[in-house]
């Protein structure tokens, strides 16, 4: 049997960045990715933050297969054939300091996993990890589903992405629930370049997002969004699983009805599919979180539910996670001592960073959206139909207008419901 | 025994589209793998290594990124991999090609004699089946085409058996043989980790121009008599028809006997005419 110092399940941005910083740590270090190579079974929407990465692999943008610079982040609200628009652009984050880039993941953890390999990690694709090795208790290492299969590893890095099972064989998670993961199917629509720049009005080179909320989801929690790529366009569509049970609709027709709607055809015309996919994104927050550590274990990523999906950004909690498990990796067998006390070094530092508390911040907003299923569906149309009433110029005072529109308003929703919503989302979000 | 593997990496073309309007092969994004009938090739080879003892080496010849597919051949158990990679060779067809990893096989055998010769049956890219005889041509081998079975080997000869349109046929050789082999042969394995382990910190010998005396005009474009007049692809398939089944099983039966009928897919045993069915 070979030993290791680190071992890490999953070939992701989160155990990847374990690798590369305890690698770096002087640790003798194998991934094991169960994909062909790393990036054939990942999957997200496709934004990258570029401070996370940058910690990871300093100046990473000089070399990366990235997309395009994001320097337009738009928000939708659609209601039927309507939309309302809001949205942030700035062209200096086109360049250095990049604030994020649109990315292809197949291409960009390939490339990561050679940035890996570079820092001396060996890594062993096509091979899954079944099960942990302990003796007395403790972790010694990892039973892969090969002959020969066992290896030994001083510390595990279980970076297995959303489905979890390895972490709940341990006990460290319980099994996904419903409620707590969003399914979400994407579509890659290739384009030519000078399309996606006149349709988004951009520069040569620069991107634009859009987040599209209301009906985009047909009313359920969750978002729609459009992600524009060098010559293709991402657009998909994730809501959470327990309520696309409930109301029966099925992923692939989510997207489709996103796709139909006229604000969204209008940007994807002419254009051809290339790929279509689809993942569960861990949406189960805060009072989610697994157990993150035992003697010689640290869970990392998205098997951590370490996702912050009201901002869009899990890759980056993703990575930062990964680099601090493996420094703590590191630091640990230096010092001879991978006890459940050495790994908590990497929950406390955790805590101590934005990841957690961006997941404690928002810790009441899943319950709060679950509870008030009617806030994505009412609100949009109560919206859009004021900004209609508003916006059509036919001759009513205005006066008596804005009146009409506050009577429209509390005819859906009473006066005192409005405010209990509001304070709420303020109670959830801020 | 030394067991040599001629291994190609070639674009899974289960995923490679022709292009409607150009005809050209829209390769972007296509991923590359093994020649599924040289993985049967190679399977073989460890498993009789496995059983009679002795050493597999894997030759290729392909660009850079072909080291991909070697490392991954090294992972099921062979000890040696060999790509032969340069500009020169790009462009060579399969008399070319022929001619330099035979070339090659030459080398080998000069330092260690080579017993068995391994090749798919055909590339699933070009689909030609001339490679493999080729090499064995050019060294003198006898070769043993389309495999199914090695039914005998002994330090001096093999007996095979192989494939024809006809049936079957069993043919014996004296060593050194190539033998060009079918995917009925065997079926692959799975890498244990220990070889996976190996492969994945094996770095393949480059073997370039340089390293042989080879005669340039013999490979490349210039040495590749074939040329490709035109590409195109076969007519799409028409829809077919759809018959509901679920209202009246029986009904839809007899009108899917009547159709098959039609299309001559059926048809009554003119002996059993008018007797009992």
């Amino acid at each position: 049997m070979e030993n290791f110092d680190v071992i890490i399940v999953g070939g992701g941005p989160a155990g990847l960045s374990a690798a590369i910083s305890a690698a770096n740590g002087g640790m003798k270090t194998l991934v094991i990715e169960r994909g062909d190579y790393p990036g054939t079974k990942n999957v997200m929407g496709g934004i990258l933050y570029t401070k996370a990465t940058d910690m990871v692999v300093s100046e990473f943008w000089k070399e990366a297969p990235l997309e395009r610079p994001i320097i337009e982040q738009r928000i939708a609200m659609l209601s039927g054939d309507e939309s309302i628009l809001a949205g942030y652009r700035d062209p200096d984050w086109a360049k250095e300091p990049y604030n994020a880039h649109s990315i292809l993941r197949v291409k960009f953890d390939r490339w990561l996993a050679q940035q890996a390999e570079k820092a001396g990690v060996m890594i062993i694709t096509e091979t899954l990890v079944e099960d942990l090795l302990y003796q007395n208790g403790n972790v010694v290492g990892v039973r892969t589903g090969r002959a020969e299969g066992d290896l030994g590893a001083k510390v595990v890095i279980i970076a297995e992405g959303v489905n979890n099972f390895l972490a709940v064989k341990t006990g460290l998670a319980k099994p996904l629930k419903p409620a707590s993961v969003a399914v979400t199917v994407k579509e890659v629509i290739a384009l030519p370049k000078e399309k996606i720049e006149d349709r988004f009005c951009l520069d040569e080179g620069q991107g634009a997002t859009i987040e599209l909320y209301g009906d985009s989801t047909a009313g359920m929690m969750g978002v729609g969004f459009i992600y524009t790529n060098k010559d293709s366009i991402s657009i998909g569509v994730g809501a959470i699983l327990a309520s696309v049970i409930r109301e029966q609709w099925t992923p692939n027709d989510l997207l489709e009805n996103l796709k139909s709607k006229p604000y969204v055809k209008r940007l994807l015309q002419g254009g051809e599919t290339k790929e279509y996919l689809a993942h569960l994104i861990p949406e189960g927050g805060y009072t989610q979180v697994p157990r993150l550590h035992r003697q010689g274990v640290m869970v990392v990523g998205d098997t951590a539910m370490l996702m912050n999906s009201l901002n869009r950004e899990g890759s980056n909690l993703a990575m930062i996670s990964g680099k601090i498990a493996g420094e703590v990796a590191a630091q640990a067998i230096k010092a001879g001592d991978v006890s459940d006390q050495a790994m908590a070094v990497y929950e406390a530092r955790l805590r101590d960073s934005f990841v957690l508390k961006d997941l404690y911040h928002y810790r009441h907003m899943g319950q709060f959206f679950e509870n008030n299923p009617h806030l994505l569906k009412i609100y949009p149309k109560m919206f859009s139909k004021a900004a209609k009433m508003y916006l059509t110029a036919d001759g009513t005072p205005k006066k008596q207008r804005q009146k009409e529109i506050m009577q429209m308003l509390f005819n859906q929703r009473s006066k005192g419901g409005i405010i209990k919503d509001i304070y709420g989302a303020w109670r959830a979000l801020l | 025994m030394h067991f040599v593997v001629c291994l190609k990496q070639v674009p899974d073309t289960s995923e490679v589209r022709i292009d409607p309007h150009t005809n050209t092969l829209m390769r972007e994004g296509v991923p590359s793998i093994i020649n599924p009938y040289d993985a049967h090739g190679l399977e073989e080879a460890i498993r009789l290594k496995d059983k009679v003892g002795g050493k597999v080496t894997i030759v290729s010849m392909g660009p850079p990124q072909a080291k991909e597919a070697l490392k991954k051949a090294m992972s099921f158990g062979a000890d040696r991999a060999i790509l032969l990679s340069d500009r020169a060779f790009g462009g060579s067809d399969s008399l070319a090609t022929a001619y330099i990893i035979s070339t090659a096989l030459k080398k080998i055998h000069e330092t260690e004699p080579v017993d068995l010769v391994f090749a798919g049956k055909e590339a699933i890219d070009g689909d030609t089946a001339q490679t493999g005889p080729g090499i064995a041509q050019r060294l003198g081998f006898p070769q043993l085409t389309y495999a199914i079975r090695i039914r005998e080997l002994t330090d001096t000869s093999v007996t095979v058996e192989r494939k024809t349109e006809s049936g079957r046929q069993i043919v014996q050789a004296q060593l050194p043989a190539l033998i060009t082999v079918e995917k009925e042969l065997n079926d692959i394995r799975y890498a244990t980790l220990p070889h996976m382990m190996k492969a994945a910190a094996y770095e393949p010998e480059i073997w370039t121009v340089n390293a042989l005396s080879f005669d340039l005009t013999q490979m490349g474009l210039k040495g590749s008599p074939t040329s490709v007049s035109r590409i195109f692809a076969p007519p799409g398939r028409s829809g077919g028809e759809i018959i509901d089944g679920l209202n009246d099983p029986a009904g839809t039966a007899a009108s899917v006997v009547q159709k098959l009928f039609q299309q001559n897919v059926i048809m009554v045993n003119p002996l059993m005419k008018g007797g009992k069915r």
